[in-house]
């Protein structure tokens, strides 16, 4: 462990890292932002899920700094009288978990179904790859909203808005493993053929340790690079499906869902409703494909020349 | 057969008929073609290996040598198991060993261990040197004690002359030299008696050959080794090798003992081969050019497999594949001409 | 007067470790129509050396001293546009790798035309007829059909006879051959190197062939150099360097070549490696490695010692010239 530590100390990651701007600043934002969302309940002035703290004669409130702000509401607060702050700290925080959780999920697919396709060749490649291209050829969205719309329908709002999360994770989750399978089969194709794969094959090693001992662990790099996309990606798509209200529910409201219930009084003059998290949505997907752009300059010097 | 003298010693491996072909088009569809205005599916392959037997005697260093793309590395790879043949067998210690279940063949894998040509490629790199060590001792010993891994491991690592106190280093921290070390002793860990080295030295400077060389011959005596060594460098031949086998279009075209075939060779390839090693002495015969250029291995010339480049091919080279004849020499060669003292 | 001389070359690389010096002092010259050969292992600055003289060190190295003076003009100091009509002209280069000369989307005819037009000004029906010439110089049976072919199309061999036809076209007064066989077989190589001696011989051109392999050295040069981390170690005629080495690197190079011990016996290996650039020990950056290694080997730098028509950088040969006077 402290020999891995040295060698990431010493690494050029660590070199380019500290001599690039644009990598320091997105990189502390999104440690800024991670933080604060993740210790809303600690550091937020009210706690949105709890109907005692909401008072619907604060409704409407506009931020602090305008003439009919109320200082105790610093982004103001929405039509519930929730105050702005609190529940984008609170909806940062869903939507970063979802993020995650279906990253986590799309990626223990998509690497275990492209490192089969890879090792393995042949049918079940073709197979697989197949598979993938017509996955591929739907866009998430349309395959979300029609398994959402359908779960919706049939197990009633109530039920829905319970498992919400868990089904914006598992669709989402499940919609985008190609994406990973084929980066990671590209990868597994290359390190195949290096010798010492061969030498443990000669050694008698079995295909699963050879897959994810010693294979998986040569093509890291890419999935690092594709996993940090990926988050950005499934953020947004919770909050696409959460807008057109097939995702979070409005008292377990992510990025999304306060975009999408700010929407409807943006015409009466509330912008800020929308406004603030569209603001927080736009940065956080925006510092994680800055990083993910520079890591993919790091780990893949061949792309970077010429 | 007909030598009596090598049947007396067992075989520790034997290579019987060995055809290997790749298929170059997959798909079905890759593979119809129009011809004369019909629909054929057209299989085409490179023909890699075309029928080589081979015998391995213990405490054999039979060399392998002919020019890049003739088949050598396939053979290694057939032999060690990592590609299945075409047709033919491998036949170690009186057992066929190729059609074997992987987990039957596992006793085997033991006994047979395969050294490779890039230094950089053939250790992973995310690995420390310790456990790419470790891994064939734990999984070839189950239930082995960790003092007992270590103790191996540690005795492997000084016999090829890399510092133990090096263990926990990774790969990219050692030079091409040391890194082949590195994948000589994890070859060793597992006390193998047959070591198949896929041009071991290839890659490595002149002065850091000679130390690998030197190696892989201490191993060969306190290990009692076995080599199938293969190699495009006839001077590392004729120094290391017991036997050589000349191979030319994935057919053995030249089968003797070192000294004989670099004294007196008798297939023209191989008299060509032998004319083209630059020397440092200037007394090197003239250097016998060949004619043309190699043919590709997907559509192989008929008869004999040299006679497009060979200076003496007559009618029966050019119809016939003439096959390993022993001469009194003791060499073995497939030529015509030799066979009709029609070639010196 | 010599064609080519080189005095105190030196070319460095910035690293974020510091700069990284990958070649220091290098002075030799090259007579017009004389063959001479630089030797060493791996990472020892042959390349660099080779391609400094063309100015084509590849970013982010520089040339930080020393001339290079072609026929009394210093290509060091020329202006891109100056050194145009030296590089590739006059001085032309042969890579390990052909594809490094070839375009594979261009036709070989392709490129040696445009070649000859841009550098002779020439027509392009003359220059075809020129190219063809050139190919059945090196021995391509029916350069008139091999002409419309793509690099792909060839063999290895049968590429870098192409390469060295391309490099031919200006006639040039020195080619640069840099491992120019390494990648081939060895009755390929044995082939194109007789080539390369024959083309050279009859058209008096002056060949630098870099190489690893000192059998290759034996038979091709007239003169060696013989590099050791970055610096000449030795330069003599080759036959006197291959008979009787003097510096103890070099004669362990030669010992180590498994024609110089009997089948079976232990090769006569040097100890150790060489250093990278990096970590180039202080004094003679062989000491670690020699065997007549003193104390002064360990802090200063040997220079030069001269003999009639060669040079060793040797505290002991130095040593041992001095007591033998
Ligand atoms: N996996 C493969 N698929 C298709 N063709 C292959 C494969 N492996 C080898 N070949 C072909 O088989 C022939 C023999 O290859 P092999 O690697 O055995 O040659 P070699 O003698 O080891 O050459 P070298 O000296 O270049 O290593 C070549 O023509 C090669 O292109
Ligand atoms: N572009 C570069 N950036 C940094 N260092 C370089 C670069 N090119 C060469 N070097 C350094 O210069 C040294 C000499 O390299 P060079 O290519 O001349 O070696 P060589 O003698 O030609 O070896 P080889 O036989 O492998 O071709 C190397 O150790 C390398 O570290
Ligand atoms: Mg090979
Ligand atoms: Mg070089």
């Amino acid at each position: 462990m402290i020999r891995h530590w040295r060698l990431f100390v010493d690494s050029t990651f660590l070199y380019r890292f500290r001599r690039d701007k644009v990598a320091i600043i997105s990189f502390s934002l999104l440690l800024l932002m991670v933080m604060l969302s993740f210790s809303s309940p600690l550091i937020a002035p009210y706690d949105p899920y709890d109907p005692a703290q909401i008072d619907i004669m604060d409704s409407d409130t506009p931020p602090a700094w305008q003439v009919e702000g109320d200082p105790r509401f610093p982004l103001g607060t929405d039509a519930q009288g929730r105050d702005m702050f609190s529940t984008i700290l609170y909806g940062t925080r869903i939507s970063i978990t979802i993020g995650l959780f279906a990253v986590l999920l799309q990626s223990i697919l998509g690497i275990s179904l492209g490192l089969i396709a890879g090792y393995f060749g042949g049918r079940i490649d073709a197979f697989l790859m197949r598979l993938a291209d017509i996955q591929l050829s739907f866009s998430t969205l349309m395959v979300a909203i029609i398994v959402l719309a359908i779960f919706q329908a049939s197990f009633g709002t109530e039920l829905y808005n319970d498992l919400a999360i868990f089904m914006l994770i598992l669709v989402i989750g499940i919609a985008e493993w190609p994406q990973y399978a084929r980066t990671v089969r590209a990868s597994v194709l290359a390190e195949k053929k290096k010798e010492y794969v061969d030498a443990v094959r000669v050694i008698g090693l079995g295909s699963g340790q050879i897959m994810f001992r010693h294979i998986l662990p040569n093509t890291l790099s890419p999935i690092l690079v594709i996993s940090t996309v990926q988050v950005a990606n499934a953020i947004m798509s919770e909050a696409a499906l959460s807008f057109l209200g097939l995702g979070m529910p409005v008292n377990k409201p992510s990025l999304g869902s306060l975009i999408n219930s700010g929407f409807e009084y943006i015409m009466s003059g509330s912008w800020w409703i929308t406004a603030f998290p569209a603001l927080v949505l736009i940065l956080l997907v925006l510092v994680i494909n800055l990083l993910g752009d520079w890591l993919r300059d790091v780990l893949n010097p061949k792309l970077y020349k010429d | 057969m007909e030598n009596s003298n090598s049947d007396h010693k067992a075989k520790l491996l034997e290579i019987r008929d060995l055809y290997k072909a790749f298929p170059l088009s997959s798909g079905l569809l890759e593979q119809l073609q129009f011809k004369k205005g019909r629909l054929v599916r057209n299989r085409e392959s490179v023909k890699a290996i075309n029928g080589v037997s081979l015998d391995i005697y213990p405490g054999d260093a039979l060399c392998v040598v002919g020019e890049s793309g003739c088949g050598k590395s396939t053979i290694a790879r057939v032999v060690t198991g990592l590609l299945r043949p075409t047709s033919g067998s491998i036949v170690f210690d009186n057992e066929r060993i190729d059609h074997l279940p992987p987990k039957q063949q596992l006793p085997y894998r033991r006994r047979m261990q395969m050294i490779f040509q890039n230094p950089y490629a053939s250790l992973n790199p995310r690995m420390t040197v310790r456990q790419t060590l470790e891994e064939p001792v734990r999984f070839h010993n189950p239930g082995i004690a960790n003092g007992a891994v270590k103790e191996k491991v540690e005795e492997v690592m000084a016999s090829v002359g890399v510092d133990p106190g090096w263990s926990n280093r990774f790969p990219h921290e050692f030079s091409g030299g040391q890194r082949q070390r590195i994948s000589i002793a994890r070859a060793l860990t597992v006390d193998p008696e047959v070591i198949v080295a896929d041009e071991p030295i290839s890659a490595l400077d002149v002065s850091i050959q000679a130390q690998v060389l030197n190696l892989l011959m201490e191993a060969r005596e306190e290990r009692s080794l076995t080599y199938l060594f293969i190699t495009h460098d006839l001077s590392v031949v004729e120094h290391f090798g017991s036997r050589v086998a000349v191979m030319y279009l994935g057919a053995i075209c030249e089968l003797a003992d070192t000294a004989t075939l670099f004294g007196t060779p008798r297939h023209p390839y191989t008299q060509a081969l032998l004319s083209a090693i630059p020397r440092l002495k200037l007394d090197r015969p003239a250097h016998i050019k060949l004619k043309g250029e190699i043919p590709t291995p997907i559509d192989l010339p008929k008869g004999c497999l040299f006679q497009t480049r060979c200076l003496y091919a007559d009618e029966r080279c050019r119809q016939e594949r003439p096959d390993l004849k022993k001469l009194n020499s003791g060499a073995r060669v497939a030529c015509h001409g030799v066979e009709e003292n029609r070639i010196e | 007067m010599p064609i080519l001389e080189v005095n105190n070359l030196e070319v460095r690389f910035p690293m974020r470790e510091g700069e990284l010096i990958a070649i220091r002092d290098i002075s030799f010259s090259i007579d017009r129509g004389e063959r001479l050969g630089i030797v060493g292992e791996s990472g020892a600055g042959k390349s660099v050396a080779a391609f400094a003289i063309l100015r084509l060190v590849g970013r982010p190295g520089y040339i930080s001293g020393g001339q290079i003076l072609f026929e009394g003009n210093d290509l060091a100091s020329l202006s891109p546009e100056q050194l145009r009509q030296f590089r590739g002209n006059q001085i032309t280069m042969i890579f390990q790798d052909p594809m490094m000369t070839l375009n594979p989307v261009l036709t070989i005819g392709t490129q040696m035309i445009e070649c000859l037009q841009t550098h002779k000004g020439m027509r392009r029906r003359e220059a075809r007829e020129l190219a063809v010439e050139k190919l059945r110089s090196v021995a391509i049976p029916s350069p008139e059909a091999r002409i419309n072919q793509y690099p792909h199309e060839l063999s290895g061999g049968m590429r870098q006879r192409v390469v060295i036809a391309i490099a031919l076209l200006t006639d040039p007064e020195i080619i640069i051959a840099d491992e120019p066989t390494t990648a081939l077989d060895v009755t390929i190589q044995a082939e194109i190197m007789e080539l390369l001696l024959e083309l050279c011989e009859k058209h008096q051109v002056a060949l630098i062939l870099i190489t690893h392999d000192l059998g290759v050295v034996s038979e091709i040069t007239q003169r060696a150099i013989v590099m050791y981390a970055g610096r000449i170690v030795e330069e003599g005629p080759t036959r006197s360097i291959i008979e009787q080495a003097r510096h103890p690197y070099t004669q362990g190079l030669i010992n180590a070549l498994p024609e110089r011990t009997r089948p079976g016996q232990r090769l006569n290996q040097i100890p150790g490696s060489m250093p990278t650039l990096m970590q180039i020990p202080p004094g003679c950056a062989f000491h670690p490695r020699c065997e007549h290694v003193t104390d002064v080997c360990r802090t200063q730098v040997p220079d030069y010692t001269r003999f009639d028509h060669s040079r060793v950088a040797c505290h002991w040969v130095a040593v041992q010239e001095q007591t033998s006077v």
